[in-house]
């Protein structure tokens, strides 16, 4: 069970840059008086992000993922479930990859999101 | 575009509340995905322990940090010695996309005591975060739903990183699961509940497109704050048309 200073060191830093990032937009807008567009801005991020960390996922993972895609969103515009989405979701990429014909395995990389 | 601001002016005028109800119901809707998690932690075990840390400091990484896509990268440049500069700045532009994040918390956490709302924030992960801004976009308004879900989030992530880090390289591929798709799955299911019809086409699509290219042509994680701000800013510009 050893933890060798430098690696501890390391981490501590990584925990404190992340931390900064995850306080950082929050003190920055509450502090802030904000205007009318800067309202509309921030109305826009979640959107955008989620977005930004889904299309590139989908586009790269070929038919199998574009099809899982469309029927986590089809389950969640239906139900609003979003267990159900997720359940579906997985079901759908697992039995399209396990066709032969429509079946890019994503490599682990697309794993990286948290 | 009014539509909005007035649904915004409504929200700040109501109480935003901080109960153990909330904490308990961000715990609830996120235990799916911090199941689905599991896989992930288990493989990040695994590379870390390739990469030459402890069991026990691969787990205390992933409760200080808390963060799956730093953690995996500078996983990736990790070396004897430790390069520090390179860990602080992947971990650094891996986490900018936290700002947007943080500032679209603003409008209710700025609401919240500065002990509530900065100690919520070091659990924001992607998945909580997306989840907590679907409930405050339904009109919910209790910020401890962040809370709940990353601590039971944090709680697996950590767990799960130790066990594959004592367990070794017996760790199958998740992709084989299908698990490496769960999150995309939720996010999925976020997005469309946050569709306001017309007026999300354009950022969407500048956000989806930026991101894209992004993903293709840079390196490291700049296509997730690329996309993010493009859409947003897009969205701003073209507010009301």
């Amino acid at each position: 069970m050893d933890v060798d200073s430098i690696t501890l060191f390391a981490i501590v830093l990584m925990a404190i840059v992340t931390y900064a990032t995850r306080a950082g937009g929050l003190w920055l807008a509450s502090r802030l008086d904000l205007s009318e567009r800067a309202e509309a801005f921030l109305d826009h991020i979640p959107g955008a992000i989620l977005i930004s960390l889904v299309a590139p996922v989908v586009v790269a993972g070929g038919p199998a993922a574009w099809l899982a895609a469309a029927a986590a969103a089809l389950v969640a515009w239906r139900t609003g479930s979003l267990l159900g989405a997720m359940v579906v979701g997985v079901a759908c990429i697992l039995a399209l990859r396990s066709l032969p014909s429509v079946a890019p395995v994503l490599s682990s990389q697309f794993l990286v999101l948290g | 575009m009014p539509k909005t601001i007035e649904k915004r002016n409504a929200e700040e005028e109501s109480v935003v509340t901080f109960t153990t109800r909330g904490m308990l119901a961000g715990a609830k809707r996120c235990l799916p995905i911090a199941v689905s998690g599991v896989a992930i932690g288990l493989v990040f075990g695994v590379l870390a322990r390739q990469a030459g840390l402890s069991p026990v400091e691969a787990w205390l990484m992933s409760i200080l940090v808390f963060s799956g896509a730093a953690q995996f990268v500078v996983i990736g440049i990790w070396a004897s010695p430790v390069p520090l500069a390179g860990v602080v700045l992947a971990t650094l532009v891996v986490g900018l996309r936290h700002l947007l994040m943080g500032a679209a918390l603003s409008p209710w956490f700025s609401k919240l005591s500065k002990r509530k709302a900065f100690g919520s924030v070091f659990f924001m992960a992607d998945e909580n975060w997306a989840m907590t801004m679907g409930e405050f976009q339904k009109g919910k308004k209790d910020a401890a739903f962040l809370l709940g879900g990353g601590l039971v989030m944090l709680v697996s992530w950590s767990t799960f990183t130790f066990v594959g880090s004592a367990a070794g390289s017996f760790i199958e591929d998740p992709a084989r699961w299908g698990l490496d798709f769960a999150f995309t799955a939720v996010f999925i299911a976020l997005l469309v509940g946050m569709w306001r019809g017309k007026s999300s086409i354009l950022p969407w699509a500048v956000a989806a497109f930026v991101a894209v290219l992004g993903y293709e042509f840079l390196p490291g994680h700049w296509y997730i704050l690329l996309g993010g701000l493009a859409g947003s800013l897009v969205g701003v510009v073209f507010r009301g048309r």
